[in-house]
């Protein structure tokens, strides 16, 4: 399959609700570019407005002012060029793990078996091979984040946007998720981005970081993360570069808690007490 | 021996027993009840006006025979049958229609909410006189039983469904008819499954209390006699004195509706192989 890619260039974008008094700025004045071939991962405190910068990029929503462009094309609505994968699951739970990955090629009638190939090749590239006659019910929950990355894949989207695609699974079936993941994006290097609250998360994935601030969102850092792939987890985490990239997007993300903190944040709150007890040297703490 | 061993395990596992000895425990109990004035002297209050089950299980072999009873089968199950399609047929495409244009919802909801809560019999005078035949006033108040059941879980059904899903559909490039048929459809085929299953119980208590009032089905091809329905040949017994048939009647339409309901199930859960095994 032939790999195309874009590049999604966000310029001066803000996204507020409501009306009058009551508005509710979400993102201010709001800058970044998504690079091609690139995997580009968005990392920020919860409720900073990425979600809402996710729906902004599918075209599900429209910015209060600024632009999104893909490849110079202004964003106006959803379309094939960019796909999105959700929190949670959004498999459709009346068809079985194949009808799934088939679903967007049927939906264009590209039933070809082409297409047809390049399911089975994503079922075992993912390792469901054995459950493509399941329906998503019967699958654990990191076979349908799995099932969801083929279901994406098979559509050869130009971006990829991955909305905290492995929030909820449990640190194994995470760490395997990651495995699987960059071992897709390796292959292809298509444009993707992916937004997630997790720093290790984030490192273990991105060619380059981008940190949120605070509410109203924007970014406040871009970290090129340099480690070399295919990347394995033993490596990632021993690895001296990587822990000098965590330590300084961690002193970041501190920074804007600790802002969002005196702000009145209860969510702040925790990540100032992890992060000061980090520094403090009681030990690791995590989220 | 393998096999018989298995052959036991099944027929005796313990809540098909528990299933088992409760009912012959009830059939017992009614049994005594009913002789009670015969073999103690008086009447147990309520149950003692009752046909005992063996004099019930006598006047339903002598019925076994009559194809006067058969005909009244025959006839609620048409009925029951005719309703019920007709509101499968009208009920769902007006609930997915409600659930996917709100202009149309907003038209249709207000008279809707207002019909809705009229229970079917009530509609029995009122359809006498707007209906030509008698046997097509049944069939219309047997089809109101089924249908504001049906439009309501359809209505529901579509209209919760994840917004996500919608999304995906729409972002990996499905057009709108495809989006109805593949997304729509299927996610609120339980809500169908489950109010045409509540739809065809109700069409069971309709039609039977149809038949009653309106005597049968006179202009109905085979009209009279005990060719009017199950109802109608419950009436005729009870007029006619015959207690045994009453209960014959009764236990017959128990029958009917637990058949319909499980037929209704097992298709239920073939059309909708994702909710079965976990």
């Amino acid at each position: 399959m032939k790999i195309k890619a874009a590049e999604i260039k966000v310029t001066n974008v803000s996204k507020s609700y409501g009306a009058g008094l009551f508005t509710k700025e979400v993102i201010k004045d709001c800058s970044f570019t998504i690079e091609r071939n690139k995997l580009t991962v968005m990392i920020g405190p919860s409720g900073c407005g990425k979600s809402t910068l996710i729906r902004l990029l599918a075209g599900f929503e429209k910015s209060s002012s600024g632009s999104i462009e893909i490849d110079g094309k202004r964003i106006t609505g959803p379309g094939r060029d960019r796909l999105v994968v959700f929190q949670e699951s959004a498999l459709f739970p009346w068809m079985t793990t194949y009808d799934n990955i088939m679903y967007g090629p049927k939906a264009r009638g590209e039933n070809t078996q082409l297409n047809r190939d390049q399911a089975e090749y994503l079922l075992e590239k993912v390792g469901l091979t054995a459950f493509r006659e399941k329906y998503p019910p019967q699958l654990s929950g990191g076979m349908q984040r799995r099932a969801e990355l083929a279901r994406a894949m098979i559509n050869n989207p130009d971006v990829m946007i991955l909305d905290e695609p492995f929030r909820g699974l449990d640190c194994m079936s995470k760490e395997l998720m990651w495995e699987y993941y960059s071992g897709l994006y390796e292959e292809s290097h298509r444009t993707n981005f992916f937004v997630t609250t997790d720093i290790d998360e984030a490192i273990f994935l991105a060619d380059r970081l981008l940190i949120m601030s605070n509410i109203p969102g924007q970014v406040r850092a871009t970290i090129e993360v340099d480690l070399p792939r295919p990347r394995r987890l033993a490596f990632v985490f021993d690895n001296e570069r990587a822990v000098a990239i965590k330590m300084e997007a961690l002193s970041i993300l501190h920074k804007e808690a600790m802002k969002s903190f005196s702000g009145g944040s209860k969510a702040a709150a925790d990540f100032v007490e992890a992060y000061s007890k980090r520094s403090s040297g009681n030990g690791p703490v995590e989220q | 021996m393998n096999a018989t061993k298995r052959f036991r395990k099944a027929l005796f596992n313990r809540s098909k027993l528990r299933a088992v000895i409760a009912i012959f425990v009830f059939l017992v109990l009614w049994e005594i009840g009913s002789r009670s004035k015969d073999w103690f002297g008086f009447a147990v209050p309520w149950i003692g006006h009752i046909p005992a089950p063996t004099a019930v299980v006598v006047a339903w072999y002598g019925l076994i025979g009559d194809p006067g009873y058969w005909q009244s089968w025959y006839m609620s199950t048409l009925r029951v049958l005719a309703g019920f399609f007709a509101a499968m047929v009208v009920g769902i495409p007006l609930g997915l229609f409600m659930a996917v244009n709100k202009t149309f919802n907003g038209l249709a909801f207000p008279s809707f909410e207002i019909l809705r809560p009229i229970p079917p019999l009530a509609w029995v005078p009122a359809s006498i006189i707007f209906w030509p035949s008698q046997e097509l006033s049944i069939a219309f108040v047997t089809f109101l039983g089924a249908f504001f059941t049906i439009v309501i879980n359809v209505l529901g059904g579509a209209k919760s469904i994840d917004p996500r899903y919608f999304q995906s559909a729409q972002s990996m490039g499905s057009s709108q008819w495809d989006v109805f048929r593949r997304v729509v459809l299927p996610a609120t085929l339980p809500s169908i499954v489950v109010g045409s299953a509540v739809g065809m119980g109700i069409t069971w208590e309709v039609v039977v209390a149809a038949e009653m009032i309106s005597g049968g089905g006179g202009s109905g091809g085979s009209g009279g006699g005990s060719g009017g329905g199950l109802g109608f040949f419950i009436w005729n017994s009870y007029v006619g004195g015959s207690y045994e048939q009453i209960v014959v009647g009764m236990i017959s339409i128990g029958i009917a509706g637990f058949i319909s309901s499980e037929l209704l199930r097992k298709l239920g859960s073939y059309l909708t192989p994702w909710l079965r095994k976990r």
